[in-house]
């Protein structure tokens, strides 16, 4: 189909701020059309004469554009020319047009013009009062899951794209004396002054480019367009070396002490992929020493009957679109209005050279600068009367005006059919308030401008302009004035003179409170009126859940959806509480107010993850000789943040072969693993060991110099977090290692008993973890080995088990401990962490007469398993003490300071019977292999929920025994060695398992003492 | 986000660089062995929680590592004052004052 | 009470909606009731509909300081499972799941309860070790339950990045088929309208200043808008409020009330169909029938009442849900809020005598309250019932953290839920 690519029938000849020299091709639901560069996409949309951009949500209504920015509810697209770059829920009065932008709407069926969907809407329709799923799709119970599937279809507005996003966001933290939300005439008299004033100034605006209201109006400054105004002081700000502009940037949620995230679009306003190179959005975190609030208002449409057919609009949009994009969006405007403001947008139709059918003015006398205006261009006036219904289908054909009361809650005359095809409304403008909420502040209903303002907060927080009711440019421009001067004089900068622009001066009658039209039918007959479009959210739908007893303004909300949407209710809420009061005979301050979360407006995932995804999700740490497990084919497992090596596969090795294979080969000659992982914290001072005492079960008092022990953390709950060994450097020095995945915790537990318990002890620690890398060899060769690097005598004469000794290994400087974990005569060589590679290397070159084999974590564990050591973390899970462990050899009971944990495991529970206690399991099977985590019984044949008895904590295949070897835990276990366990398994299996020691090999010790 | 001032460092830094440590101003019974096993428990777990001034305490684990107390408000969160371990807080509630 | 159904939607529209009947009273309180409920939140109100319905007590108030299920009802993200590790707290939690089941049904109110499934993942051996422990205890408890591996996992959620490209790849999964999401404010309402067929007063907007105690019993509570209401006995039943009512009372709680937030991204188009919940990246996430992603973030380590945490916790939640999601990254976030979660030293709840007599507590959920919701009304409603506590309920006395016989789900209970 070929189309006419520069027919954009709404599109003024002249004026505008768009750049008719640079046309640019875009496609929506698959047609070109053509715009201009600064345009947005709801613009040229409007432009080209396109009337439905949307199906709404629940009735499937045809929709067309309502708003000019961040309030709008229905132009919500999909947006994206590649799978990979789609981005749903796009608004697109936010959206700036680009050449090759590729829209399409989000709902409809088989498209938005001609949806099937709309049938069922108007059918099924009747039948979905707010709140309708509650009452049915019950019966029959089995049901629920059909009927939901056909909920399900129907949710959802835009889709998520298929690929990953190729896009990269970024992030940037600031620091600012004054940030300034908003560049309307407030936000830029403050930024202005405050920029004057020297200090440091951030300003941040939704749009594209500074001025706010002032782009979009005729109005003059100092006798000159205000646009002029607007350039001068935006060269003039550009110049300030302290001051950072950022259009294009939505502040979207206040924080605490003054923090604010300001969502900055760089390149996806103008592509849907960013340039190579650049990023597409920045989220900057800025911590302000003082905010002004200058975020304007949005106005607020009124709620008639069929008000959501295309051609329904908010009045400042149509001045908007006229005044900033050449844009006029219709024919033939009818305006209603209860306010003297929105005049304005019936003199711009005017002026642009189309028919304003009538003005309709609730209010029976207005007089004024706009009404005079209105009435010396010879444009009708019906005044005391109301728009109480639309007409048309897939656009506006015409409209009913009825006379109103002075209320303006009911019809007291006859009927008045008018055609046109668009109908712009406004009941006065609501502050944007959203921020100033954010942080738990309740706003304020304020009488005079028919709309809430901002409440008390607790930040450091100044506002401006249409936030606080001040609508006019003048009033606007000295509040940003005002603002700034607090600031500075807050700050301790000098106040600058007051220079502000001249503006107009505008007499203005008073508004009328209405917000929603009676109609000659009761609400609930009454052809719809929409309260929020998104939701479908009706004026009878409040009126509905307020007679059903839902009376509180959130229970409002939560029943009919009202604001919750993606516009957040920008345009419907107030009109909602005011539907709601009326019903409820209230005024809105009793009936409630509506508290604004973040976000102002929704900001893209991708953006708030920043970089830290992936890569930079959470560090990685490896160890010196991380690249030699690489090359050796290493398989890793993450522990904490470490990567360490799991086992090492050769050739075709199954995993299982390869345990094996290291297991056989450490205990028959040497075997070496990568233990630099394992804590280490430096404990120097003179109570270093009184401190040990303290924070350890067991006694430290006499542990000699050069001697290492193994220890047990608890916390004061007598409960095991932590073991270790910890040995004595010199008389005030001591090295503690700690678990892998704890030497944090181990380290801010010192530190706080340190620090908040014991300050008068003098200690001092320091983590020491990356400062070594650790190698420990394993095995009845491994002094042979180490012979072979080293001068020192390492004989069982000069070094024996639990010693550790300086020396000097492969010419470096080393610590060798002489502890195990595999019950082999091992040793744990300790060198700076820059040397590891070469002292792990120079192990090899000489471990090959030892066929020296490099085992990783699992073979550890196997190792460690046959003789019945724990794991902390893998055999305690927080709920064991010492003895429940066996361990009772690890706690000394005697000794003159209550360590920490020692009142803990006294305490009535843990002292009694049947507590769950670490044994030993041998299956009866001895090929069998226990699944870890199998739950154990004691009867396999009770009935479900079956008593359980304990679970299987660690479960290997032990080459060197020729079977399987367990522990785990079981209620009374220590007391019950030789009795049966079964563990019945999802796969129908019971395994049966006797209780035995945990020590597997080796009962006394003696491979480790040679 | 808390802005905190950090005693030690004597600057105010951002919240991520610090951790809460519960309340503060529990003292470890000097002598745990004679606490009954109520008592002991209420050593370990039962806490204040206020709604409005509570003084807890922060380490400055991205700093100085150092602990040291904060006397803020739960409801409004603002900071009140901060000061060292083993000083005493000059904002306390009403009803504890 | 008026009954609900498909016809009577049908009925009603030919009546414009008119007449559908109010789903609760707005009464004055009476001097005296037998049993006061303090909060009229989830719990509060499943407590008073089970006190009215299964114990034939009706002569009860549920009192609220704002309007029914405001609090944590309102702000949590939905999910219900029932995979705990320990016994106590796993048949406390099947026992509310086995309510769950009948419940749209029970209320006549359909709180769209979608057994949709929920996986925990796992990244690590130890996570994966602890899947198997706790599926397996959950399977010999009764509850339902599998261990999926990585293929399995990246079946049933094809969205979620099941390679080695993570820092944490997902090496398996908890699986618990019955798990699932239900529509929050519903619950509350649900429970509230079949309390007040059953003649339980919901009084809305009064709050407790005071507990009235004599001789170390309590006799009522006093209230801002009513002065004095007596009972025989009163539950509290105010989740992030307890201490404060604690305090009311002259002891403490082994409580610390938390900023929980939670938030949801736009609407969009079915792609997520079960829970999904991960402890070693931080992060959850499920669909709603609305389209919203529905995303937990972390618990705020300090306290707080202010119902909003730090940014900083949104941040790392984000990145999370974006690792585990790569296809996320340009959907955008909606809305963010937050709760005031009462967090117990062993997450695990109370639901407890006290040392005041006649007065009780069903407080410290934590995180996790939601789901036991009318498995915690119906064990609280009849432990008030009787005076005594419920079997369910007595490993949960507070006096717990005496004795030192606590129940450890951190594991289990994870981030957050």
């Amino acid at each position: 189909m070929t189309q006419d690519l520069s027919k954009q029938s709404n599109r003024l000849q002249e004026g505008g701020r768009i750049d008719r020299a640079k046309p640019l091709t875009f496609t929506y639901n698959g047609k070109q059309y053509k715009g201009f560069e600064g345009d947005t996409l709801a613009s040229a949309l409007l432009a080209n004469g396109v009337d439905i951009v949307g199906r709404s949500f629940k009735y499937s209504r045809p929709r067309g554009i309502v708003a000019a920015g961040a309030e709008e509810p229905n132009a919500i697209m999909q947006i994206g020319s590649t799978e990979a770059t789609q981005i749903p829920n796009v608004r697109a009065t936010q959206q700036s047009l680009y050449a090759g932008l590729v829209a399409s709407s989000t709902n409809g069926w088989p498209n938005v013009d001609m949806d099937l969907m709309g049938l069922v809407g108007k059918v099924g329709g009747k039948m979905m009062p707010p709140g309708f799923y509650y009452k049915t799709f019950m019966y029959p119970k089995s049901m629920w899951e059909t009927y939901e599937s056909y909920i399900r279809k129907a949710a959802g507005l835009g889709r998520a794209p298929k690929e990953n996003d190729p896009d990269i966001y970024d992030k940037m933290n600031q620091h600012c004396d004054l940030l300034i939300v908003g560049a309307g005439p407030a936000g830029l008299a403050a930024a202005l002054s405050a920029a004057r004033a020297g200090a440091r100034v951030i300003i941040a605006d939704e749009q594209s480019e500074f001025g706010g209201s002032l782009l979009s109006s005729k109005e003059t400054l100092n006798g000159k367009p205000a646009a002029e105004w607007v350039a001068e002081v935006v060269q003039e700000l550009s110049g300030c070396a302290d001051v950072l502009m950022l259009p294009n940037s939505q502040v979207n949620g206040y924080h605490d002490h003054n923090f604010l995230t300001i969502q900055q679009h760089c390149t996806d306003q103008f592509a849907d992929r960013a340039p190579n190179g650049q990023i597409a959005q920045r989220l900057h975190r800025v911590r302000a020493k003082w905010v002004i609030l200058a975020t304007g208002a949005h106005e607020r449409p009124l709620v008639y009957g069929n008000n959501d057919i295309p051609g329904c609009m908010v009045a400042n949009a149509v001045s908007t679109y006229i005044n900033r994009y050449g844009v006029v969006p219709g024919k033939d405007l009818v305006l209603m209005t209860s306010n003297d403001n929105a005049y304005r947008a019936a003199l711009d139709w005017h002026d642009a050279g189309r028919r304003v059918v009538a003005i309709v003015d609730s209010r029976k006398n207005p007089k004024g600068t706009f009404v005079e205006a209105a009435r010396e261009r010879g444009i009708s006036i019906l005044v005391g009367s109301g728009v109480i219904e639309a007409h048309g289908n897939k656009r506006v054909t015409g409209v009913s005006i009825a006379p109103l009361n002075e209320a303006g809650d009911a019809v007291v005359g006859p009927i008045v059919k008018m055609a046109a095809d668009t109908v712009a409304t406004s009941g006065g403008w609501s502050p944007v308030i959203h921020l100033s909420c954010h942080t738990g502040a309740r706003p304020v209903w304020n009488d005079d401008i028919l709309g809430f303002t901002p409440g008390k907060t607790y930040q450091k927080q100044l506002t401006a302009g249409a936030i606080n009711g001040a609508f006019s440019t003048a009033a606007a421009l000295s509040e940003g004035f005002s603002a700034a001067s607090d600031a500075l004089s807050h700050l301790g900068l000098a106040k600058p003179e007051r220079v502000l622009p001249e503006a107009e001066q505008i007499q203005e009658s008073k508004a009328m409170a209405l917000f929603h039209l009676p109609h000659t039918k009761p609400t609930s007959k009454a052809p719809k009126q929409f309260v929020d479009y998104q939701n479908d959210v009706t004026a009878a739908g409040i009126e509905l859940a307020c007679r059903e007893g839902f009376e509180s303004i959130e229970h409002v909300k939560r029943y009919t959806a009202m604001g919750f949407g993606t516009d957040q209710g920008k345009l419907g809420n107030i009109n909602g509480m005011a539907i709601a009061a009326k019903i409820l005979k209230q005024t809105i301050p009793q009936t409630g107010t509506t508290i604004f979360r973040p976000n102002y407006t929704p900001v893209t995932f991708g953006a708030i993850a920043g970089r830290d995804c992936g890569e930079l999700f959470d560090p990685k740490r490896y160890t010196a000789m991380h690249a030699w497990h690489v090359e050796r084919g290493a398989k890793f497992e993450d522990v904490g943040q470490w990567k360490r090596a799991w086992y090492y596969p050769k050739g075709n090795e199954t995993m299982q072969e390869a345990l094996n294979r290291e297991c056989l080969a450490t205990r028959e000659s040497v075997g070496i693993l990568d233990a630099s992982t394992l804590g280490k914290i430096d404990i120097q001072g003179k109570d270093a060991r009184e401190f040990l005492g303290r924070v350890y079960t067991n006694a430290w008092a006499k542990l000699p110099v050069g001697k290492c022990r193994y220890g047990l953390m608890c916390g004061e709950d007598g409960m095991v977090f932590d073991d270790g060994v910890t040995s004595c450097l010199a008389e005030n020095h001591f090295l503690m290692t700690t678990t892998t995945g704890g030497a944090a915790r181990v380290l801010s537990w010192l530190e706080i008993y340190h620090q908040t318990e014991w300050p008068e002890l003098e200690v001092y620690f320091t983590s020491v973890t990356d400062h070594w890398s650790t190698m420990t060899i394993s095995g009845p060769n491994s002094r042979k080995l180490l012979e072979k690097l080293t001068d020192y005598d390492v004989s069982k004469d000069n070094m024996a088990f639990m010693d550790w000794k300086s020396m000097t290994v492969a010419g470096v400087p080393a610590r060798v401990f002489r502890i195990s974990f595999t019950g082999e005569l091992s040793f744990e060589i300790n060198v700076q962490a820059n040397y590891g590679m070469h002292v792990w290397k120079a192990l090899f070159e000489q471990g090959e007469e030892f066929n020296l084999t490099p085992y990783g974590t699992e073979t550890m564990h196997i190792l460690r398993a046959e003789k019945g050591f724990i794991i902390a973390g893998q055999d305690t899970d927080g709920s064991v003490h010492p003895f429940d462990l066996g361990m009772s050899w690890a706690v000394s009971m005697q000794k003159p300071f209550s360590f920490i944990g020692k009142r803990g495991m006294q305490r009535e529970d843990c002292v009694r019977e049947n507590r769950k206690q670490l044994v030993g399991l041998k299956t009866i099977d001895p090929n069998v292999v226990l699944p870890e985590g199998a739950q154990g019984v004691f009867d396999p044949k009770a009935p479900i929920p079956m008593p359980m008895v304990g679970h299987v904590t660690s479960s290997y295949w032990s080459a060197n025994l020729n079977r399987s070897v367990a522990m785990g835990f079981v209620k009374g276990g220590l007391d019950k060695m030789g009795q049966k366990v079964f563990y019945p398994l999802a796969d129908g299996r019971v395994i049966e398992a006797e209780i035995c020691s945990p020590v597997f090999l080796d009962p006394k010790g003696e491979r480790q003492h040679v | 986000m808390f802005h905190i001032y950090c005693p030690h460092c004597c600057e105010y830094r951002e919240e991520e660089e610090f951790h809460v440590a519960g309340q503060a101003h529990i003292a470890r019974p000097l002598d745990p062995d004679a606490c009954t096993d109520k008592e002991w428990g209420e050593f370990m777990y039962f806490r204040a929680n206020p709604r409005g001034i509570h003084h807890e305490l922060w380490v400055h684990g991205a700093g100085c590592r150092k602990y040291f107390n904060v006397t803020r408000d739960t409801q409004t969160y603002e900071i009140k004052e901060v000061y060292k371990v083993g000083e005493k807080p000059s904002v306390v509630a009403d009803d504890v004052k | 009470m008026q009954h609900y159904s498909g016809f009577g939607l049908l009925k009603h529209s030919f009546s414009h909606h008119e007449n559908w009947q109010r789903v609760w009273r707005n009464p004055t309180p009476k001097k005296k009731y037998d049993v006061i409920i303090v909060g009229g939140g989830g719990h509060g109100l499943a407590t008073a509909y089970y006190l009215a319905k299964e114990f034939g007590i009706t002569n009860v108030a549920v009192i609220e300081k704002g309007f029914l299920g405001g609090g944590n009802t309102a702000r949590n993200t939905t999910i219900v499972r029932s995979n705990y590790l320990w016994d106590e707290a796993a048949h406390l939690y099947e026992h509310a799941m086995k309510l769950w089941e009948g419940l749209s049904q029970d209320l006549n109110y359909n709180v769209m309860f979608s057994q949709r499934g929920c996986l925990n993942l796992g990244h690590t051996l130890q996570d994966m070790r602890d899947i198997q422990r706790r599926v397996n205890a959950n399977r010999l408890n009764g509850i339902d339950g599998e261990v999926l591996d990585t293929q399995q996992v990246k079946e049933i959620v094809p969205v979620l990045d099941c390679s080695d490209r993570a820092r944490y790849p997902v090496l398996g999964a908890s699986w618990q088929p019955r798990a699932g999401v239900a529509r929050h404010d519903a619950v509350a309402w649900g429970f509230a309208r079949g309390a007040d067929a059953h003649g339980v007063d919901l009084i809305q907007q009064t709050e407790v200043e005071d507990l009235i105690i004599e001789d170390g019993t309590v006799v009522g509570v006093r209230t801002a808008r009513y002065g004095e209401i007596r009972a025989d006995r009163v539950g509290c039943v105010v989740a992030g409020n307890s201490s404060v009512l604690a305090k009311m009372a002259g002891f403490e709680l082994p409580l610390e009330s938390h900023p929980l937030q939670a938030l949801v991204s736009e609407p969009i188009k079915p792609i997520l169909d079960t829970v999904v919940m991960s402890n070693q990246v931080h992060g959850y996430a499920s669909q709603s029938d609305k389209g919203d992603l529905v995303i937990g973030a972390g618990i705020d380590s300090y306290n707080g009442y202010g119902q909003r945490g730090s940014y900083s916790t949104i941040e790392h939640t984000i990145q999370a849900i974006v690792e585990m999601f790569p296809v996320f990254s340009r959907v955008r976030m909606n809305r963010q809020w937050g709760g005031i979660v009462d967090t117990c030293p062993d997450a695990c709840p109370i639901i407890s005598e006290t040392p005041v007599k006649n007065l009780f507590f069903n407080c410290g959920w934590g995180t996790g309250g939601f789901k036991a919701t009318p498995g915690s009304g119906h064990v609280f409603a009849a432990s008030l019932a009787k005076g005594e506590m419920h079997p369910l309920a007595k490993p949960f006395s507070m006096f717990r953290f005496h004795n030192g016989a606590l129940v450890d789900e951190h594991g289990a209970a994870g981030v957050a839920h």
